[in-house]
């Protein structure tokens, strides 16, 4: 939690967001998330200096171009813009409805994922090399033209005719 | 209180011009559905029925007490019910308030969503005995489920967690290292979770020294999450035993292994690797996974009480990994413990005399069970319909799969007479007065999180029905 809020508040000054350090050695049991609950990515960006335009495909191929700003988050920005990206549970780190493909020229730019959220990339159907969590991109300048590609099947894959492989 | 005189204008006049649908069971299942079909379909009404008076299912009384992010998903479904054209009736039991063939009648469509809620057993000897419990039955106990709440529980000094029959590795189990963190977990952080009051005492008097966790085939096949396992390294006083040759040559299969087990049997490898520094005194807590052993019977004393458990030791033959079996070596091992939790899967019930399960869940196509003349579309959604696998997302996408069949064949037509809940109310007050609505939930959750206030804790759960009644009729 206070990484991401450490991160948010330097994109906000406009500095590039370093490493924080891995929060997973930092015992989390009770937390409760004190995050932004999407309000932030409700307001317009103040001035061309912000504007972060980004483009997610969703599951059946559309493509529909958001202009986002710096430090929107990309799941709650999804949201704004009915764009069908869950986040069952608010950014907390304890789902994987936000599952995102980013390009590799993207994906290189985006700080490295913490551990936690590898944890549950690890539980994500259709995981693929380029998976993130779309609650945990936060948006900069550098990610200007990015396409955001929302996974095939968060579906049923047990309805569809997909069995599960045993471990 | 204006909000809710609307509402109700609303759902007697405007939406009864739209269809009307059932949901039965009020978990994660049910409310997925009904939030993507109240996004896709304006005029739907939806009439969401529990057992329980309370909402929530699985969230409320399954996600571990550790876990409060999980359950942040609470906030959207409170969203999707407050929602004018959707209602919440608990306290309604299918099969004995009402029946399917009534709420076939009155709706146009009724969705199943009431999950899985009995444990499969070993059916091995002495299984009966006391202190061998499910550990669904154990975790319904510390999340304070009414039909739990009571189960008697000895604290003894060893323990043993039993984990996942072969065919239950297919599935992410959840259960068994959730019981073992528990189990395990300093009563300081637990008293800051919602946990039962009653589980607290019980767990802070324990003088649980070592719980082991069995499972038949080896550590390439264990069920559990990296998640999980981590979160079980990473607790405070207690130690993580392995058994050194259960992980002969494991280590160079791991480069070919894909990245979710891979990542799973590294952080194991480490663990069994790491020349564990800790230095033990009394307050140590072991935990000690056991791999290839099979459970043959369970050991009781005179009175019937459990004193260990014979397992067969197993080993996997067949050269393609995803395609090993498990038998028997015919070697045989004890473990002495006195009490036994089994996590080896769970069934639906059949609520209803008219509805018919095969292997523990109803069968369906795309979560359509059945399509007759005159009466509403029958469909199942989550656990009931896929059998229980599969984390939150999984249930999350069976729900809008379903959904999406539902909003189809309901957008086929636009004839809609039925009465819904107007009609049903008829039958149901009948046998039963008792129904708590929305506004009833709001008047429980908020005592509980006053309750919880005064303890510091997020909310201390009622845990009866008659309680929880009695607070919603206030």
């Amino acid at each position: 939690m206070f990484q991401t809020a450490l991160k948010r508040f330097l994109v906000l000054q406009k500095i590039k967001p370093f490493h924080a350090p891995v929060s997973s050695q930092i015992r989390k049991i009770h937390v409760t998330s004190n995050l932004r609950h999407g309000e932030y990515e409700w307001q317009d960006p103040k001035s061309e200096d912000e504007v972060v335009n980004i483009t997610y495909v969703d599951k059946d191929g559309n493509r529909i171009k958001v202009r986002g700003k710096v430090g929107d988050n990309v799941m709650y920005l999804a949201h704004r813009h009915d764009i069908p990206m869950e986040g069952a549970c608010e950014a907390s780190l304890a789902c994987t409805t936000c599952h995102v493909y980013v390009p590799p020229e993207y994906f290189d730019k985006l700080p490295q994922s913490e551990e936690k959220e590898d944890d549950l990339l690890d539980m994500a159907p259709f995981l693929k090399e380029n998976s993130r969590l779309g609650c945990q991109i936060t948006l900069t300048k550098d990610l200007e033209g990015m396409e955001v590609q929302l996974p095939k099947a968060t579906r049923n894959f047990y309805v569809d005719g997909h069995k599960p492989k045993p471990h | 209180m204006t909000f809710k005189l609307l509402k109700r204008a609303f759902n007697s006049s405007s939406y009864r011009s739209g269809p009307q649908v059932c949901i039965v069971g009020a978990g994660p299942a049910g409310f997925y559905a009904a939030m993507h079909l109240t996004k896709k379909l304006k005029s739907v009404n939806i009439d969401i029925l529990e057992k329980l008076p309370v909402p929530f299912g699985l969230i409320r009384y399954g996600v571990a007490p550790d876990h409060p992010e999980v359950k942040n998903v609470i906030n959207q479904f409170t969203k999707v019910a407050q929602q004018p054209n959707v209602n919440f009736y608990g306290n309604i039991t299918l099969g004995k308030d009402v029946h399917l063939h009534q709420l076939r009648q009155h709706y146009d469509a009724v969705l199943l969503s009431y999950g899985a809620e009995e444990d499969k057993t070993l059916g091995i000897e002495n299984e009966d005995a006391t202190n061998v419990i499910a550990a669904r039955r154990f975790v319904g106990w510390y999340n304070g489920l009414p039909s739990d709440k009571d189960l008697k529980v000895h604290f003894v000094h060893v323990m043993l967690t039993y984990l996942a029959e072969q065919q239950l590795f297919l599935v992410k189990e959840m259960l068994p290292l959730d019981v073992a963190r528990i189990l395990l977990m300093p009563i300081d952080e637990l008293k800051k979770t919602d946990i039962t009051e009653h589980a607290l005492c019980a767990l802070s008097e324990s003088k649980l020294k070592e719980v082991y966790l069995v499972g038949r085939r080896g550590p390439l096949q264990v069920a559990f999450t990296i998640k999980e396992l981590r979160e079980q390294l990473k607790l405070k006083n207690c130690r993580t035993i392995w058994n050194d040759k259960d992980f002969i040559d494991v280590d160079k299969i791991v480069p070919d292994l894909p990245r979710p087990r891979k990542r799973l049997t590294e952080l194991m490898l480490k663990s069994v690797n790491e020349n564990q520094a800790l230095t033990d005194d009394d307050q140590t807590k072991y935990f000690k996974p056991v791999f290839f052993r099979s459970p043959n019977k369970f050991l009781v004393d005179n009175n019937n009480h459990l004193t260990g458990i014979e397992l067969t030791c197993t080993k996997l033959v067949g050269d393609k990994l995803e395609e090993q079996r498990c038998v028997p070596t015919g070697e045989k091992d004890i473990i002495n413990c006195n009490l036994a939790f089994r996590s080896i899967g769970y069934k639906s019930v059949q609520a209803d005399k008219d509805l018919i399960l095969k292997h523990g869940v109803v069968e369906n196509n795309k979560g359509i069970v059945e399509d007759s003349a005159g009466l509403g579309k029958l469909y199942v959604a989550g656990w009931l319909g896929t059998g229980p696998v599969g984390v939150i997302l999984h249930t999350m996408g069976n729900a809008f799969q379903v959904a999406k069949v539902m909003l189809e064949n309901l957008s086929s037509t636009d004839n809609f007479n039925k009465g819904g809940f107007t009609e049903i109310k008829k039958i149901i007050t009948e046998n039963n007065s008792n129904v708590i609505d929305w506004g009833g939930w709001e008047k429980i959750d908020k005592f509980e999180k006053d309750q919880g206030k005064i303890k510091g804790k997020p909310r201390e759960k009622v845990c009866s029905v008659e309680k929880m009644i009695e607070l919603a009729k206030k």
